[in-house]
């Protein structure tokens, strides 16, 4: 009895793991980007997806020390390159918190268990001056994503 | 061998679990690479508009010169917009702080100093900041290498590895360092903030990392007319800087501590 109780949920696990393999088959590159966010806008992120998938903590912590002893604010590989391209926005055209449930960092490290702390010191939302947010191509979503942060352009803002 | 080789598989159980992991993993990554491969465009987005794609070197020493004669009594125009360029103005007091206490602990880059001098009664009036020693203190104490001088001089924490444990601000005299107690809810892209760091004026590095040679903290010193702060390249003797120098008696606060700062005072 004992026994086969334990292969009835033995069972149950793997048709439920099953069904978490198959949906996780189902996400395409770019399924966690956020139709609000420039980022759906883009071809692909600023390496090829599969590449970031896996790497992008890499990628960002080797600019970390670019940045912090060198100098070098290249958006490229940039936390806030990252937040500008990929935050989300509300119908009000206001970006949401990165990190946020169900926002862009936020769906796949809760998926994936696996804890950040970027967002602890850094900004969850471009804000501030343009000259280390701009990322995304030229012309890709700038005007209307732009005009809706009124902290953008203005030196020394933050009334936010 | 072959067989060896598993005997020194199962000797080693870290060895085995890693291996199992890898073959895990390497069946995950078959599976989300057969789904991702198809969309995969190499493409580098234009984004060259940052100017400075070399680290920074010696080349520049920053620092700066205070007029102390021309800086005016209640004025806190560099304080204010220290504090706008980099976001100290959101930090919130904890609930239940008093306000003096709040006063006492937020963090401040620049501090106005009043001294007089009971003899004479003579008043003079200075900011104060990190004061970018060529030989700082607060790195010399630094037990996990947070606190360092960037190649340009400019004094800095990197608070990627800073442990919170403020020996930095015990060694400096010049109590330019402040620590970050809460967690700040709101922060700028420019300048990031956290729990537990200690922090410190960087000469604006940002402005500087995009060429643009000033500091928010002059610039509205010049804007209130005071003109009390000139910012500048200590290396480059053809720099505003060096001339005023040049022209100008001018000093180190805590000379007799020999840590050559990058930011010198005149009529103190």
């Amino acid at each position: 009895m004992a026994r086969a109780m334990i292969r009835v949920v033995l069972l149950a696990v793997a048709a439920a793991g099953a069904a978490v393999a198959l949906s996780a088959r189902a996400e395409g590159p770019g399924d966690f980007v956020l139709p609000s966010s420039k980022a759906a806008q883009a071809e692909s992120c600023v390496e090829p997806t599969e590449f970031m998938r896996r790497n992008h903590y890499e990628v960002i912590r080797h600019q970390r020390d670019t940045t912090v002893y060198g100098g070098i604010r290249s958006t490229k590989h940039s936390l806030a390159g990252c937040v500008n391209c990929h935050v989300g926005h509300d119908e009000a055209g206001q970006p949401v918190d990165i990190h946020a449930e169900g926002q862009f960092c936020n769906k796949c490290h809760e998926y994936a268990a696996v804890e950040m702390n970027c967002f602890d010191c850094h900004a969850t939302v471009p804000k501030g001056e343009l000259w280390n947010q701009e990322v995304a191509a030229p012309g890709i979503g700038s005007a209307s994503y732009l005009a809706a942060s009124p902290a953008n352009g203005e030196r020394g803002d933050g009334q936010q | 061998m072959a067989s060896s080789n598993r005997q020194q598989q199962m000797n080693r159980k870290t060895d085995n679990i890693d291996k199992s992991r890898r073959s895990f993993l390497g069946a995950a990554a078959g599976v989300s690479a057969a789904a991702v491969t198809p969309a995969v465009v190499l493409h580098t987005l234009n984004a060259e508009a940052a100017p400075r794609s070399t680290p920074v070197t010696d080349e520049h020493r920053w620092g700066m010169l205070v007029d102390t004669a021309k800086c005016a009594d209640g004025c806190t125009a560099c304080v204010e917009a220290c504090d706008r360029e980099n976001g100290l103005n959101l930090q919130a007091p904890p609930l239940g702080d008093d306000e003096l206490k709040w006063q006492n602990q937020r963090a401040t880059w620049i501090r106005k100093v009043k001294v007089q001098d009971n003899m004479t009664g003579t008043v003079t009036n200075l900011p104060l900041m990190c004061q970018h020693c060529e030989h700082p203190p607060c790195v010399d104490v630094c037990p996990t290498g947070a606190s360092f001088k960037r190649a340009d001089g400019i004094v800095m924490v990197d608070r990627h590895i800073c442990i919170g444990c403020r020996y930095c601000m015990m060694a400096c005299p010049y109590k330019a360092r402040s620590f970050i107690h809460e967690e700040v809810d709101h922060k700028l892209t420019r300048a990031p903030r956290g729990k537990g760091c200690v922090e410190s004026c960087n000469l604006c590095a940002h402005r500087l990392d995009e060429g643009d040679i000033s500091t928010a903290c002059a610039d509205a010193c010049s804007a209130e007319g005071h003109h009390a702060i000139i910012f500048g390249d200590l290396n480059d003797p053809e720099s505003p800087l060096r001339q005023a120098l040049a022209q100008q008696r001018s000093r180190q606060l805590r000379q007799d501590l020999r840590l050559n700062t990058g930011v010198r005072y005149t009529d103190v």
